[in-house]
């Protein structure tokens, strides 16, 4: 399982498009949202928590379809699924691979994209927070989705199509915790929320996604 | 032995339902005429909705058999992942788009009463949010039966869809109160109140409610045939092929 | 580790391929399956590989014995030689790669990417990683394609050596490979085409 993360890891850098791809979709898309709405600064701070959130929600989706994808077309997950490792296990390294290519990477550069939208300061610590805790519940979501829609040539607006709703309520809670906290009123419990979708994701969703991959290679 | 799952041999449950169909189709019929023109023209208005109310007999009915749609699909679902019956599968398949047609129907009612009560034709409120992301949920699971060739993978995957989209259709429900508390009154039917809309409406509106579940039962019914004559068409061809 | 296989019927997608297939494989011992294209070599591989659930039959033989090479290599061309088979050895929970490089000859390769090698190379390659793998059983589809005479030489010694070690293999192979204590099993014999036994659309509906 080990080799499986380290070779995921791998193939993000080798590839190029792995870490930096999403980045720059999550700083683009930053930077358009001024010129959709105007430069006013406090129109800005106020919509800003939403949009980190989107933007953070949108990279991730940006990478799901080749989280399976590459593995089904050159074989490799025929012969993974005939060696030692359980595919729930494989699905879970997978949205960890995913989470750390992609989430973390966002986690890192949202403050600095904050400070573009004018986040009120006291916003900046639960954005982090929530972010940190909310992504691997998008990329454990998005690991099952890619596993439904793995068999299926061009599933790529297909995979969105069933993600994006299963997405809701972590992006609910999660911008809701940023709005609260730069707002400075109670923000903890959106937080822990966020947390508890994030844990209950990973716990049940490996299990749904191998069942999804095993269907898919029979 | 006479137990339910005979009824999930396709060709007993083609014959049952060929027998049922009539019936329900009939009693949809009838039920929907009385409760509608009940309803419609032999209530008094609302002393403060006006006329505007009577919407609510064709409103709360497919509303209500919207979320239903989605249970039965959740039933079937885990019928077919346990106890792999083609018919259970299928009818799970049929239900999606009358499910959908129904929570479109909630909407669109909605917002035509919405307007002229709270003079917006929507409103980001906690209710109505969840009807769209309902019909975002039928539509991915409709979505994804299209895409897939092979039928039982099909039906597998979709199941595993329906399973995990209704525990986070049940979240999201929740985290839409969290997030916005919302105009829409509280629920027109419940079990835990005393009735809490007066019985001049309740009569008509409980017929119409059993006119809309009989209409989604025999549209059901009706669609289930024909995924199954088309599945049956699908082993003809293959046989054929086959030689 | 003998493999056994009792009155098997394997399935791809909706239809019935073969049924019937009954055969045995001893430790040291090859299968060589013949059967024109589209005769379910295929499909009965994928059975016994576990990814395919059969219809009907058993497959009796150890947990985890079995080791299967697809007709797709299952290489990532980004990753060198030596990278692609480490990968697989830490996959298997295997640590030695030396001696599936000797057996293939990949040593002068082993940095390359697998991106830029050759049809051959990669087959080479992905034939290497059974060695890798540890497991008794090769269940092998068309292990040959894209190799030259000297390669294919390579890979009948390889299966040689394996047989030699007391593992086994089955082979779906047009060619000959002049391995030792190797049977042939036509599967001809077992094509049943027909709709899966238990698809209850295939019965009429009055």
């Amino acid at each position: 399982m080990i080799a499986l993360l380290k070779r995921d890891l791998m193939l993000a850098i080798r590839a190029g498009g792995g870490f930096g791809l999403s980045l720059a979709f999550f700083l683009i898309f930053t930077t358009l949202v001024p010129f959709g709405v105007g430069p006013q600064t406090g129109v800005l701070a106020t919509i800003a928590p939403g949009i980190l959130w989107l933007g953070a929600l949108l990279a991730c989706l940006l990478s799901l379809d080749r989280i399976f994808q590459l593995d089904w077309e050159d074989g490799t997950l025929d012969l993974i699924a005939t060696s030692p490792v359980p595919l729930e296990g494989l699905a879970a390294i997978k949205a960890l691979a995913h989470w750390l290519t992609t989430g973390l990477p966002l986690v890192v550069a949202a403050p600095a994209l904050g400070l573009l939208l004018n986040l009120p300061a006291a916003g900046y610590l639960w954005l982090i927070a929530s972010l940190l805790l909310g992504t691997p519940a998008l990329s454990a979501i998005g690991t099952f989705g890619a596993a439904l829609t793995v068999g299926i040539k061009r599933g790529g607006l297909l995979l969105s199509l069933l993600v994006l709703p299963l997405y809701m309520p972590t992006l609910i809670f999660g911008a809701l915790c940023v709005v609260r906290g730069a707002a400075g009123q109670e923000a903890l419990t959106p937080l822990l929320l966020v947390a508890g979708i994030t844990l209950g994701s990973l716990a049940i969703l490996p299990f749904a996604a191998a069942a999804a991959l095993r269907v898919n290679l029979r | 032995m006479n137990s339910i799952w005979e009824y999930a041999n396709p060709r007993k449950f083609m014959a049952t339902s060929a027998f049922l169909l009539p019936w329900v189709a009939g009693l949809a019929a009838i039920c929907l005429v009385v409760g509608l023109v009940w309803g419609f023209f032999f209530t008094p208005d609302d002393f403060r909705q006006g006329s505007t109310v009577k919407i609510i007999y064709i409103h709360v009915p497919a509303a209500i058999m919207a979320v239903n749609a989605w249970l039965m699909m959740l039933v079937t679902s885990l019928i077919w992942v346990i106890r792999r019956h083609h018919v259970s599968a299928l009818a799970a398949k049929a239900a999606a788009p009358v499910g959908m047609v129904f929570t479109v129907i909630a909407l669109a009612t909605g917002a035509i009463w919405g307007q002229p009560m709270w003079g917006t034709w929507w409103e980001w409120d906690p209710r109505l949010t969840s009807f769209l992301i309902l019909f975002l949920f039928y539509l991915g699971y409709m979505a994804l039966w299209e895409a897939i060739e092979n039928p039982d993978s099909a039906a597998d995957l979709t199941s595993v869809l329906c399973l995990v989209g209704s525990v986070f259709a049940v979240i999201s429900r929740y985290a839409l109160l969290f997030w916005n508390q919302g105009l829409h009154q509280g629920a027109t039917l419940s079990l835990d109140k005393e009735q809490n809309i007066a019985n001049v409406f309740w009569y008509p509106l409980v017929i119409a409610l059993c006119g809309f579940g009989f209409l989604f039962l025999a549209l059901v019914l009706y669609r289930t045939q024909t995924e199954i004559r088309a599945r049956r068409l699908k082993a003809l061809i293959a046989q054929e092929r086959m030689g | 580790m003998t493999l056994r296989v009792v009155d098997l019927a394997c399935a791809r997608g909706p239809a019935q391929i073969l049924a019937g297939v009954t055969f045995a494989v001893a430790p040291g011992e090859a299968l060589i399956l013949r059967g024109a294209n589209g005769s379910g070599k295929t499909t009965l591989l994928r059975t016994l590989a576990g990814l395919t659930p059969p219809l009907a039959g058993e497959i009796i033989t150890a947990p985890d014995a079995i080791a299967y090479a697809a007709h797709a290599d299952g290489l990532k061309s980004q990753l060198s030689v030596g990278e692609n088979l480490a990968f697989w050895a830490g996959v298997f929970g295997t640590k030695d790669t030396s001696a599936a490089i000797d057996a293939f000859h990949l040593g002068p390769l082993l940095d390359r990417r697998a991106g830029e090698m050759s049809a051959g190379q990669k087959r080479r390659l992905s034939l290497a990683r059974l060695l890798v793998t540890g497991r008794p059983i090769w269940c092998l589809d068309e292990p040959t394609v894209s190799l030259d005479a000297e390669n294919v030489a390579r890979f009948a010694a390889a299966v040689t050596a394996h047989l030699g070690m007391g593992g086994s293999a089955i082979i779906a192979t047009h060619i000959d490979l002049g391995l030792p204590m190797a049977q042939t099993l036509d599967i001809t014999q077992f094509v049943a085409k027909r709709i899966r036994a238990d698809d209850p659309f295939a019965e009429a509906m009055g």
